[in-house]
């Protein structure tokens, strides 16, 4: 009897590894197990056996069927898996072809280096405001210290659109207005990034540009206060290896005034034809408010002190996408456009 | 200003490398566009031309023999004046000239030449310095000059220039003295006083010559009276100081007068006594009054300018220039010296609307009265010695003006405070003292006597300023300032609303605001007026947009004219206006798209649909869904195409516009949207809440209705919701048929209506209890149900 099993198992695991499909595989598994099956027969034929021989059959029995479900399952899923491969070889793609655009817009350079300078000043607890475009003489002018008359005046030449309104030269108009519209005089602290307008169209020059204006008002506000801001300013816009150099200058809303350059990022101030061989490029405009502007503006320069700084946008914009003619930035060609789709 | 160095060391004695000075008076606030030599070339030594031959093989050109000291050298020379005997200025090979010409051994036709015989323009002298015979040939030195010297030396023209763009406030640098201060105190130097001295006759000017002030813009006038000059050329020295300075020579009592003027920043008027009556008088203009300057150029004056008066007419234009009537001549013998100074703002004015001088521009910063005096002085000093002036006795003075310092109060700690820093009190006091300053200290306290010359100094903050230039702001240590940490804020909504443009698609740009008069109040319907420039620079750009749209269709035609057909942008700026006597300005968001438009992934041709859908999808997200309607029963702007053009609503409120421009602007199909943003963004949006979703499912149910063409899909979507009632889920259009089977007149148009409740599935009975009511309610309307 166990003779007889053994070579039962024997045939049935080389018909098992025989079978080229799953059909021929349930073929065989319907010869030895199924209802009617060989191992089925013998199990039924137990009862014919002595009690003594019949625990040892049995459990004989039970280890043969073991092996063979086992082997068949696993000869399954061997087919199972043959054929998954052969359904995956078939729906191959040529992954090469062009594929379907999901483009979306673009955001036009200057409100990127805009929104990215807003981020910057607005983690660090500045609001951002906005003022006319369309000013005031008072505001754009004599509320910053230059009366009517003023020498520095001629340091912008401006669009008058009547002898009281003009479009501003400068976003310095939003420091008075902020000012003024602080009731209370309590401390500032603001940027007003937008549009300024000048008389002077040229290679380097467009009559209409953008500037950013800061303002902080406060006590113990110092010119060490101004640095530090700057360097940070500076460095988180045009790269941490940018140096800064302050020059005194003169602008009549700030005394004392600065000029600031940073070193030159193309040469990395060796000096090459972007800087003109200096090393360096003006970049801002600084000082600290003028005692005139705080007084004229409500606020008291006995107890306050403050720091303002401008720096025109365009060429943040430029220096930083390398774009080399300014006139590009307002064409507004759509193939220029459409490159601004991509984070920094 | 250019200044001259050579000039500016007779006042303070200095020792250093050109650039070196430019950067350190850079680094003190004082930048400058240029430092180098004056005249900018090298390798230059005086030669004698030994023989001079034709060249064998040219008209024009001669081979010549030139002793240079050390060797005799061949050179070819072309110029006319060239000649055996003759001391010339040799470039020697290796030199370089200005515009990059480098001299090199060579060969002129066959003859070999080594070196270049120089004229003084090769040298680089400007051109407005060159006489006639500069222009002609070459430099013809004095038989005394040395062979084998340098020719810039024996020439008195070794000199470097420095070309300052100095700030509006400081005035006083406009001096060599002043600049002799400020170098004095970068590297801690005296200043070295002016000779000032002459011998004067026992006459008294005041009893033959008098001056006369009406206007209160003259605070001081002086006047002195030479005698017997002898008009010649000026010496050497004088003139080339001149033209290192930008001014060109005339001849020795002119150039005085600028020379003194260079020193002193006090500008001088030397008149031809003989031309005037006895008499100055300063006063302002007549309107219209006229006046020939010294160019040669008839001025017509305004009641603004201050003018100098024989007391019969004008006879300068007072701070700009002299007149024509009165000028020194080579036939002059006597002169009146005027020296004074005019009010800053009125000579702004003059010289901005008629002339600007050198005068002018100092004049218009603010001058020192007490170099007012030093330049008269210095005038008798100079004429005297290069002019042989005799000196009358006296001075004609009118003088209001205070001459003493200006005295400041501050404080150390303030300084301190100011600069952040803790600079200590014997480092304060260096740098005024550096600064030829004197001060007394109690305590905290310093008192300081500022000189008059520095007018630009008048408050502490402009003492911290110095403090801040001397001991060097590079030198003070950047810190974040202390302040309390809050939150910041900026305009999120049209961040937002920029961001959602641009993922629909569009592509942002920026444009210049100034259009041309004609567009400016395109698209646009309203009662207000335009706001034109009083000064534009060109047609083109001389009114301020009332639209963004007149900029996005002059972007859309540049695009076009560079083969670009498919575009869709947006723009978000502000646009002008005149209100009555007042101006103002809107923010608006303009929207222009033509050609093929990609959303995602599908490719569409633009047509009033699509930029519908953008409208929609913007007001839908800027959260104004179901308060606005797209009216054509209202004005259009006449830009827009009649038929394919709507006025946007909200909350029965005109925003905006939008539809195909008008054939006869752009025959092109572009279209274009405008909403008012600071109209639009006045209504209020509330918060956004989350609708709950049924759990039962909704059913859609297809409706198409014949109806005369005349009827909007808008006025139906109104019928069929007020009849459907609360189980209408919602409602779209899935086709708009005309043709055949549909009656001349009508249209078919087809909805499929969704229908559902929160709290249950709906029954067939309520299905179709909906349907009837809808078809009921549009046949009363004149509609049929097509079946």
């Amino acid at each position: 009897m166990k003779e007889q099993i053994e070579e039962m198992k024997t045939k049935a695991l080389d018909a098992i590894a025989k079978a080229e499909n799953e059909k021929q595989l349930e073929e065989v598994r319907v010869t030895y197990l199924g209802k009617k099956g060989e191992l089925t027969a013998i199990l039924r034929g137990m009862g014919a056996l002595s009690p003594e021989e019949r625990p040892v059959v049995g459990s004989q029995v039970n280890v043969v069927r073991d092996t063979l479900e086992s082997k068949i399952k696993e000869k399954e899923e061997q087919f199972k898996q043959e054929e998954l491969n052969r359904k995956l070889k078939e729906e191959t793609i040529d992954i090469t072809l062009p594929a379907t655009k999901v483009k979306r817009g673009s955001k036009h350079p200057m409100n990127r280096i805009i929104e990215e300078v807003e981020d910057l000043f607005v983690s660090m607890g500045y609001d951002v405001v906005d003022g006319p475009e369309l000013e005031t003489d008072e505001y754009c002018f004599e509320r910053l210290n230059l009366p009517k008359g003023h020498p520095a005046r001629d340091m912008q030449d401006s669009f008058y659109v009547t002898t009281e309104y003009l479009l501003r030269t400068q976003t310095s108009a939003v420091q008075a207005r902020v000012m003024m519209k602080n009731e209370e005089k309590t401390p500032i602290r603001v940027i007003c990034p937008g549009k300024v307008y000048r008389r002077d169209d040229d290679a380097t020059h467009s009559h209409q540009f953008g500037q950013v204006e800061g303002l902080v008002i406060d006590k113990d506000i110092s010119l060490a206060d101004l640095k530090g801001t700057l360097e940070v300013f500076v460095k988180k816009m045009l790269g941490e290896n940018s140096v800064l150099r302050f020059r005194p200058s003169y602008f009549p809303f700030t005394e004392p005034s600065y000029e600031v350059d940073v070193s030159c990022f193309k040469c990395g101030g060796k000096g090459c034809n972007l800087c003109k061989q200096t090393g360096w490029i003006e970049i801002l405009g600084s000082g600290m408010v003028h005692p005139n502007v705080l007084k004229m503006n409500g606020y008291d320069p006995e107890k306050y002190t403050g720091f303002a700084f401008g720096t025109g946008l365009d060429r943040l914009a430029m220096f930083k996408y390398g774009i080399t003619d300014i006139r590009l930035l307002y064409q507004n060609d759509i193939r220029f456009l459409k490159q601004f789709d991509r984070m920094d | 200003m250019k200044l001259s160095t050579n000039f500016v060391k007779d006042y303070v004695d200095i020792d250093v490398d050109v650039k070196k000075l430019a950067e350190d008076m850079t680094n003190v606030g004082n930048e400058y566009d240029a430092a180098g030599p004056f005249i900018p070339a090298t390798n230059l030594v005086i030669g004698e031309v030994l023989e001079c031959t034709m060249h064998p093989d040219s008209d024009h050109l001669h081979v010549c023999k030139v002793d240079v000291g050390k060797e005799v050298l061949q050179i070819v020379c072309g110029a006319p004046n060239v000649r055996a005997g003759l001391k010339v200025i040799v470039a020697l090979a290796g030199a370089e000239l200005p515009g990059g010409v480098k001299i090199k051994k060579g060969n002129i036709r066959g003859q070999e030449s080594n070196g270049m015989i120089c004229s003084i323009a090769e040298l680089g002298l400007e051109s407005k310095f060159l006489k006639p015979e500069d222009k002609e040939g070459i430099h013809e030195l004095p038989k005394e000059a040395k062979v084998g010297e340098d020719p810039i030396a024996y020439m008195e023209m070794k000199d470097d220039v420095i070309d300052f763009d100095l700030t509006a406030n400081r005035g006083d640098l406009l001096s060599i003295l002043g600049m002799a201060y400020e170098i004095a105190a970068i590297y801690d130097k005296k200043v070295k006083p002016i000779e000032l001295s002459y011998k004067d006759t026992k006459e008294d000017v005041n009893d033959s010559f008098k001056v006369e002030i009406h206007t209160k813009n003259c605070p001081i006038f002086l006047a002195k009276k030479v005698e017997n000059v002898v008009i010649k050329e000026s010496p050497a020295f004088i003139k080339n100081r001149l033209m290192a300075s930008g001014i060109r020579p005339i001849n020795n009592v002119v150039d005085i007068s600028n020379y003194v003027m260079l020193e002193t920043g006090q500008p001088l008027h030397y008149y031809d006594a003989d031309t005037l009556k006895g008499k100055l008088e300063v006063r302002m203009a007549k309107d219209q009054e006229k006046l020939t300057t010294l160019d040669n150029i008839e001025r017509t004056l305004s009641s603004e300018d201050i003018v100098i008066s024989d007391g019969e007419k004008a006879i300068g234009l007072a701070g700009v220039m002299g007149g024509l009537d009165t000028e020194i001549t080579e036939n002059t013998k006597n002169i009146i010296i005027e020296s004074a100074i005019f009010d800053a703002v009125h000579i702004r004015k003059t010289a901005k609307e008629i002339l600007r001088s050198e005068a002018s521009s100092r004049f218009e910063k603010g001058l020192d009265p007490n170099r007012t005096y030093m330049a008269i002085e210095r005038s008798c000093h100079l004429l005297e010695k290069y002019a042989d002036a005799t000196i009358v006795g006296g001075l004609v003075k009118q003088d209001t003006t205070s001459l003493e310092d200006t005295k400041i109060t501050i404080t150390f700690s303030k300084i301190n405070q100011v600069l952040g820093t803790k600079v200590p009190q014997e480092e304060v006091l260096n740098v005024f003292r550096r600064l030829g300053f004197t001060y007394e200290v109690k305590e905290d306290t310093i008192l300081v006597s500022v000189p008059k010359r520095r007018i630009d100094i008048s408050i502490p903050e402009d003492l911290i300023e110095e403090v801040g230039r001397i001991y060097g702001v590079n030198n003070i240590e950047g810190r974040l300032p202390a302040l309390p940490i809050k939150a910041g804020s900026y305009d999120k909504r049209t961040r937002k609303l920029r961001n959602k443009m641009i993922d629909l698609g569009l592509n942002e740009t920026l444009s210049y605001i100034l259009v041309n008069e004609k567009e400016a109040k395109d698209f646009t319907c309203d009662d207000t007026e335009i706001a034109k420039l009083l000064a534009p620079m060109t047609e083109e750009r001389n009114t301020l947009r009332h639209s963004i749209l007149p900029s996005l269709i002059k972007i859309y035609e540049y695009n076009k004219a560079h083969s670009q057909k498919d575009i869709s942008i947006f723009e978000i700026g502000k646009a002008f206006y005149k209100m009555g006597e007042d101006y103002g300005e809107e923010n608006k968001i303009a929207v222009l798209m033509t050609g093929e438009f990609y959303l995602g992934m599908h490719k569409t041709a633009v047509d009033f649909y699509v930029l519908k859908g953008i409208a929609e999808e913007m007001l839908d997200f800027l959260g104004y869904a179901g308060r606005y309607s797209f009216v054509t029963n209202k004005e259009m702007p006449k830009e827009f195409h009649p038929g394919q053009s709507a006025a946007i609503s909200v909350n029965n409120d005109i925003v905006g516009y939008m539809g195909r421009v008008h054939p006869a602007k752009v025959k092109e199909a572009v279209f274009v949207l405008e909403i008012n943003l600071d109209k639009l963004f006045s209504k209020k949006v509330g918060k956004m809440k989350y609708k709950e979703i049924s759990k039962y499912p909704s059913v859609k149910k297809d409706l198409a209705f014949i109806v005369a063409k005349e009827v909007t899909a808008e006025e139906i979507a109104k019928s069929i919701k007020k009849a459907a009632g609360s189980l209408l889920l919602g409602s779209e259009v899935f086709d708009v048929y005309t043709g055949a089977g549909i009656e001349e007149g009508k249209k078919s148009i087809a909805y499929t209506l969704e229908l559902g409740a929160n709290d249950r599935t709906l029954t067939d009975e309520e299905i179709n209890g909906v349907l009837e009511k809808v078809i009921i309610a549009l046949e009363k309307q004149g509609a049929t149900i097509r079946k």
